[in-house]
């Protein structure tokens, strides 16, 4: 090899340019796409949404959103109301949907307060609550969106992650393991919240006990589970004042 | 052979069997491990590497004269880091479902031990286009290994081949879970990867004898 590029110069002067141009490269090409992802991202929060009320294309066994082209319509056709929970008041906003848990999240943790959507949803003359949620799971984030009835009864979830291990954690995004959750209760008869807690060997495997509060684990994913019972606990009890307003 | 000269057909070959990446130079063996509890997943696996490869060599052996030697490692560091990035950018604006399938191989994929591998020992010494048949040739050795992992565990572990049930339901105990089977749930945790690695080393050495190492 040549002596040229083993001068101290010469590879300080490599690397500022290859930083240079490598960074520029990527912030053109990240700005410039930017609002395709926005977009595609403003969709698939529809998506989910819908799909936790139970509009979606299931087929026996996968999950299946509504495609994308129409996901727009079927979303204003079926979400009545967005509704923006936010210390003990209820405001109307359509673009509640967008509002970012994450950056809500952190906002409770610095003592402000936190703006809590839910979205009132309608199908076949049954009344829907949706709300998000989101913790963490082994690696990374892990979000969903659970849809409720006026008694805190499970009706639709859907859980969605950044990184969970393919084939275990990634697993919450399956139907067996989202389907578990329809039905269950979140809130005793008494009316006091217990969540539901994804719980390895509870001896109800097909999940026939509604009112058990539990679902059962997936195998080799008990990190990720837990964080599904704990993001189901800790972000739905801030919904349980509402309900209860409702029942009034 | 019109297309390729012998010494170059050799670059394409030579990694699928007697070179294999992972079997024979023990390299990758991280991302096996983690991703093919899923047929699926190593199949995806498979794909971003042989593209990531393919072209990162080509970029690398473009610059191999004017990379000073001293940060070498780090300069091919960053040629994989953007190449991911941007597929990874590029996908989420126009094919985001697929992205989103792909998100968690962006860092194996920058950590990949055979990347870095390909690079400082062949990209940097060979042409561009012996290096793009090198990068294709290493990227497919690596990933029949993964598939065929990925195989055997998803088959095993859940009873499934990319999510199809192959073998019946095993709650309604159809298939040949009416006669007694049981998915072997130790399939699915990482141990087992390399458990079948292993096993994959072990056929192809007592079919090849030359490859067994003297001690």
């Amino acid at each position: 090899m040549s002596k040229r590029t083993d001068s101290n110069s010469y590879t300080i002067i490599f690397a500022v340019a290859m930083v240079f141009i490598v960074g520029s490269l990527l912030a053109f090409l990240a700005s410039s796409l930017k609002p395709n992802i926005k977009e595609n991202e403003r969709i698939e929060k529809q998506q989910n949404i819908l799909y936790a009320m139970g509009i979606n294309e299931n087929d026996a066994s996968s999950a299946n959103f509504v495609s994308t082209e129409i996901a727009g319509g079927e979303f204003k056709k079926y979400i009545k109301k967005q509704l923006i929970l936010e210390d003990g008041k209820v405001t109307e906003n359509s673009d509640a949907y967008l509002i970012d848990v994450k950056k809500e999240q952190t906002k409770a943790k610095d003592g402000k307060a936190r703006r809590l959507p839910l979205f009132v949803g309608e199908k076949d003359g049954e009344t829907f609550y949706v709300a998000p949620i989101r913790g963490k799971g082994l690696w990374d984030a892990i979000w969903g969106y659970i849809s409720m009835d006026e008694n805190m009864v499970v009706q639709g979830a859907y859980f969605d992650h950044k990184g969970e291990t393919p084939g275990l954690g990634a697993n919450i995004k399956q139907r067996y393991f989202m389907d578990d959750f329809i039905g269950e209760h979140l809130m005793s008869e008494a009316g006091v919240f217990k969540g539901i807690t994804v719980k390895k060997g509870n001896n109800d495997a097909v999940n026939e006990d509604k009112t058990d509060y539990q679902v059962d684990a997936i195998a080799g994913a008990t990190i990720t589970g837990d964080g599904v019972s704990a993001m189901i606990k800790k972000d739905l009890a801030l919904y349980v004042p509402y309900f209860k307003n409702l029942k009034k | 052979m019109g297309l390729l000269s012998k010494k170059d057909a050799v670059l394409l070959t030579d990694p699928l069997a007697d070179n294999n990446p992972i079997t024979i130079q023990v390299l990758g063996i991280c991302s096996a491990l983690a991703i093919t509890a899923e047929l699926k997943a190593s199949i995806v696996m498979a794909v971003s590497v042989l593209f990531v490869l393919g072209l990162g060599n080509v970029v690398i052996s473009l610059m191999r004269n004017i990379i000073p030697s001293k940060i070498r490692i780090i300069v091919q560091l960053i040629v994989v880091a953007t190449l991911v990035i941007i597929v990874d950018l590029v996908l989420k604006a126009f094919a985001y479902e697929l992205s989103k399938t792909l998100s968690v191989f962006v860092g194996l994929i920058i950590t990949n031990c055979i990347i870095m591998g390909r690079f400082e020992a062949f990209a940097l010494a060979n042409g561009p286009w012996r290096s793009f048949l090198d990068g294709i040739g290493n990227a497919v050795g690596y990933g029949v290994i993964l598939i065929a992992v990925g195989f055997f565990r998803e088959l095993l572990g859940s009873g499934t081949l990319l999510g199809f049930a192959v073998l019946g339901d095993p709650i309604e105990k159809t298939g040949l879970y009416a006669i007694g089977y049981e998915n072997n749930g130790f399939m699915l945790l990482s141990p087992m990867a390399l458990i079948v690695v292993g096993i994959l080393i072990w056929i192809q050495r007592s079919r090849n004898t030359a490859l067994i190492e003297e001690n």
